[in-house]
């Protein structure tokens, strides 16, 4: 064969690669805004993990800007944004709302006794009916939603101090949400983080 | 500590690989150096083996603070799932993958004293280069040793019920070696085409790592495809699913490439082509790990999508294969050798088989790119299905059965026709009984029974040929031996996806506790549920019983599992195994008045197919056994090298 | 000519024409094989060709599966949660992971009546899978297993080590 053609196969080769290359940019446009975002929270009626006798509806939430955590005891990463959230609770007045999703009471209040509880509301969501108002894709997941209930903004994945200074702060200030002070805010700066991407 | 000590020890085993790299691809002739880089590679070796055996340690102890021992284990778990779960998801089934590419480099080092010492050291030197590129992914996109503190969970999030199965203990593992395997191929093509040697004596020493990595390899798409077969629940053990044909495309290069080696080593002819295989196989098993592991293609067995991590594999890929790619198109040429052949020889007929093979290899290839590219292009999404697939390699395999059973009588060089009267013999015998069959299995189609019947012709010419040698009293060479056992395992394989692909029953049914229905002349009936506890799930059990007409009755049990840890339900398939066929029973979905879904398949001769698969990988490692294989000194080479060329 | 050139070039002129042929036949075969994607909207914009095989998908509308009580005819609706909706009819076993709400992949023919008649039911063995060709409809529940979100649901995209 001629010299020329031991070149082929490296041209076939740029060719499968260019396609691969092609594929994967493709694949940006997995990254979709919710469907909720800008619209209302969806409707609901729940009992509260503390006291299962109080029924939670969406009514609850609105008058005031609220951050709605949705966590389970199951999930590692809940446990690394977990001190993130009693941050933001220590240095905000958000209303905080927790979505105890698909776990075991139990465990939850548990876990809130050990670790700590951020939340003004925690929602007994144990067959996960509310998750899937919310289309969550698995947890944690976090919206946060102005004072008349519209989603504003949503993270898939761990709230982490990247988040809390660059997505949620900005947004808090532009819901008149009462921070501390920018300082203080930096002090929050949980040790983790870090290890949680993975 | 331990986990610390793990990723300490991987960055030692990532510093040890690049001075291995520097110095085997450096040429350098002093002897210290040289020596150098096989007690690097040990370390190296010794290093990979500690970081992954912290990993497992992690995970046998419940170490929940590792983020990957938490996102993947489980304390209910059983012993041996934990262990296993250290490869069950993307970090640390790398580290694994890591492991292997030392383990392999550790074996290249106890038969080095075979090869010259400049070639060999630039084999160690390219096989540490691309680990140096395992571990720099490992450690900055993929570090399975990230620790969660000091929010430490109190329990894993639990592994994926689908993989806490024996075949995932065994699957990955035998996959990787093959995977990684066809690096020393590989690695064998650069540094010949390196040091412009690549004859003869670079064949033979080539074909037994060769050998070895497509056996692992064979074993490991074969565990694959059982696994699927009874975990998935769907009855099917091939669906041309993306990740399959990862896997199946560097075996198909593979497959060309034994073979074209023999060419090469016997008639020191096919030296590009060979070359070229070799490349490829391993730039298949890289593609095949971008693929499996960016998310550029969604499929049942795909990792996490992570665009750094694609992005990483496909730079990678582009420097690997590029590089080696180049280095073939510059140097390809010289070592070229024209050796004539006739039509009629073992030669040509070597070139139809990877003819066939490289055709096979680019339908997969075809069907599992062509969506990208069709999206790239008008934006639409479309799937390419089995249907696709089928009408290429039914043909394909039919043809390849012909020239298998033609090939004992075939000569190097060429052949007389007269030669070949007594494969026209065994054609007729092979058609006789073809014909049968399709008196027997009517009503069928024509594919069927020639796929029978040819791979009837093969068996019976490889066995005549067989005979004819041990009447003659010749012992029987190791590479004779594993030959005709991997052709003969090729008919046992078509026969039984011929079988099985078009005599299976199936049928979803609605049964209410105490019908019944027939299934191939069985009587299965639904006898009820009971609860059944695991160690980490709790199940609904059906009991069903099967009467054959003929022989006893058995019992077959189907569970629908509901694990604790993330409520994930899964479905667990009853099957009564056999060599001729199976009954196969799984549980769909409870309905009105105790009744269920239910699904039943009858497949005969499915187990055939893994046979055929796991007789060739045994043919591929008896091969390695033949005598000419065995304590080669380099300066025996070099005199059969020579005899070879001239 | 010697025979070897001559061997080279029969050789040559052999292996063009055999790839030429595979090019050809690949490119016609997967022209016959392929399944085109339909979003709910394009199907109830009546986009689907009749008689023949494709695949649409959608989210599973809540409270639309019906199951037939003799029998395992069952019948849902598929939404893209903005006002298209169209039916299903399928026979057969739904996958573990087939619920209200979920995203699935249905592959069969568009009848006369306008309900898609299902020879296949498709959602991945992962909970939070969302079969590739659904990516671009606007659901409620995204996908979007990335780095940046790191634990998903135990069930979750980490995926098989395969």
């Amino acid at each position: 064969m001629s010299r020329a053609s031991l070149f082929v196969p490296l041209g076939i080769f740029i060719g499968i690669l260019a396609l691969g290359y092609v594929g994967f940019s493709l694949d940006a446009r997995n990254q979709l805004p919710s469907a909720l975002l800008g619209k209302p929270f969806p409707e609901f009626s729940a009992p509260l993990l503390l006291e299962p006798e109080v029924q939670i509806t969406k009514a609850d939430l609105l008058g005031q800007p609220a951050l709605v955590n949705v966590w389970a005891t199951w999930c590692p990463t809940c446990k690394s944004e977990h001190e993130q959230l009693m941050y933001i609770a220590s240095a905000t007045d958000v209303l905080m709302v927790g979505v105890d999703y698909k776990d075991r009471p139990a465990q939850a209040i548990q876990w809130l006794q050990q670790y700590g509880n951020p939340y003004d509301y925690v929602i007994d969501d144990r067959d996960g009916s509310l998750g899937i108002e919310l289309g969550v894709y698995g947890a944690p997941e976090t919206f946060l939603l102005n004072a008349a209930g519209e989603v504003v903004y949503k993270r898939v994945g761990d709230i982490n101090i990247r988040i809390w200074e660059n997505e949620l702060l900005p947004r808090f200030k532009a819901l008149e949400v009462e921070v501390i002070t920018q300082a203080e805010a930096l002090q929050g700066q949980p040790t983790v983080g870090s290890g949680a991407g993975q | 500590m331990i986990p610390e000590l793990g990723h300490f020890s991987l960055v030692i085993a990532g510093v040890l690989s690049l001075f291995t790299a520097l110095v085997g691809l450096s040429g350098s002739r002093n002897s210290l150096l040289q020596r150098s880089v096989v007690s690097m590679t040990v370390g190296q070796f010794a290093l990979t083996l500690l970081s992954f055996s912290a990993l497992v340690w992690s995970f046998a102890t419940d170490d929940f603070s590792v983020a990957y021992v938490a996102n993947n284990s489980n304390s209910l778990m059983p012993w041996y799932y934990k262990v296993s779960a250290t490869w069950g998801a993307h970090e640390g089934s790398f580290l694994l993958w890591i492991l292997i590419t030392s383990g392999w480099m550790l074996a290249l080092c106890l038969r080095g004293h075979q090869y010259p010492t400049s070639f060999f050291t630039k084999v160690l030197g390219i096989m540490a280069l691309l680990n140096l590129g395992f571990i720099c992914f490992s450690l900055f996109t993929s570090n399975p040793f990230l620790r969660l503190i000091p929010m430490t969970p109190v329990d894993g999030a639990d592994l994926n019920p689908l993989l806490q199965d024996f075949g995932l203990i065994v699957h990955p593992p035998l996959l990787y070696m093959g995977y990684v395997g066809l690096a020393v191929p590989f690695a064998f093509a650069v540094a010949g085409l390196l040091e412009g040697q690549v004859d003869s004596a670079w064949a033979r020493w080539s074909r037994t790592w060769t050998n070895m990595a497509w056996a692992f390899l064979t074993a490991g798409i074969t565990l694959g495809s059982w696994w699927a077969y009874y975990e998935l629940g769907w009855g099917g053990w091939w669906f041309w699913d993306p990740v399959e044909n990862a896997s199946f495309m560097p075996w198909l290069a593979a497959t060309a490439l034994v073979h074209s080696l023999s060419v090469t080593e016997k008639r020191g002819t096919f030296k590009s082509w060979t070359l070229l295989l070799a490349i490829t196989g391993f730039s298949f098993s890289l593609l095949g790990a971008f693929i499996v592991r960016s998310g550029v293609l969604t499929s049942v067995h795909s990792f996490a999508v992570d665009p750094e991590r694609g992005m990483y594999i496909l730079i990678f890929l582009a420097l690997v294969v590029g590089g080696s790619l180049t280095l073939y198109a510059l140097r390809a040429g010289q070592n070229s050798t024209q050796v004539a052949y006739s039509f009629l020889s073992r030669e040509f007929f070597m070139l139809i088989n990877n003819l066939i093979l490289i055709v096979a290899l680019a339908v997969v290839l075809w069907g599992t790119m062509a969506p990208i590219g069709y999206e790239a292009v008008t934006g639409g999404r479309i799937s390419i299905g089995t249907p696709f697939f089928n009408r290429f390699f039914v043909p394909l395999g039919l043809v390849l059965a012909i020239a298998l059973a033609v090939l004992p009588l075939l000569n190097w060089k060429r052949t007389k026709a007269e030669a070949l009267r007594p494969a026209g013999i065994s054609l007729l015998i092979a058609a006789v009984f073809a014909v049968l069959i399709w008196f027997v299995l009517d009503p069928t189609s024509v594919v069927v029974a020639t796929a029978v019947g040819l791979g009837a012709w093969v068996v019976i010419s490889h066995g005549a040929d067989l005979y004819k040698r041990l009447r003659k009293g010749t012992t029987l060479p190791m590479a004779y031996v594993g030959m005709t056992l991997a052709h003969v395992g090729f008919s046992v394989c078509m026969i039984g996806i011929a079988i099985t692909a078009t005599q299976s029953e199936e049928s979803d049914v609605r049964m209410a506790p105490q019908g019944s229905v027939m299934l191939a002349g069985q009587r299965v009936t639904f006898l009820g549920v009971v609860e059944v506890q695991g160690p980490n799930y709790s199940a609904q059990q059906g009991v069903f019983l099967v009467e054959p007409e003929s022989t006893g009755s058995y019992e077959l049990r189907a569970e629908k599992r509901r694990y604790f840890a993330g409520n994930n339900v899964m479905t667990e398939a009853g099957i009564q195994a056999g060599l001729l066929a199976d009954t196969y029973v799984s549980l769909g979905e409870p309905l009105a008045d105790g009744a269920w879904a239910v699904r039943l398949h009858y497949k005969p001769l499915v187990r055939w197919v893994w046979l055929g698969a796991l007789l060739m990988a045994l043919g591929g490692i008896i091969a390695i056994f033949d005598r000419r294989y065995r304590s080669l000194r380099v300066r025996d080479t070099k005199v059969i090298g020579a005899v070879a060329q001239s | 000519m010697n025979p070897k050139r001559k061997q080279r070039l029969y050789l040559t002129v052999f292996l063009l024409l055999v790839s030429a042929g595979v090019t050809g036949l690949l490119i016609l075969v997967s022209g016959e094989n392929m399944n085109m994607f339909y979003p709910p909207a394009d199907v109830v914009a009546g986009k689907i060709p009749p008689e023949q095989k494709v695949r649409a998908g959608g989210m599973v509308l809540d409270g639309s599966v019906v199951r037939s009580e003799t029998s395992l005819a069952v019948e849902f609706q598929l939404t893209d949660h903005k006002g298209a909706v169209f039916p299903v009819a399928y026979s057969g076993i739904l996958p573990d992971l087939f619920r209200e709400g979920q995203g699935i992949l249905v592959e069969g023919e568009m009848d006369a009546q306008g309900v898609f008649q299902a020879e296949e039911v498709l959602a991945k063995h992962d909970e939070n899978y969302m079969p590739p060709e659904l990516l671009d409809i606007d659901m409620q529940a995204k996908p979007n297993a990335y780095k940046a979100m790191p634990s998903i649901d135990p069930r979750a995209a980490k995926g098989d080590a395969l």
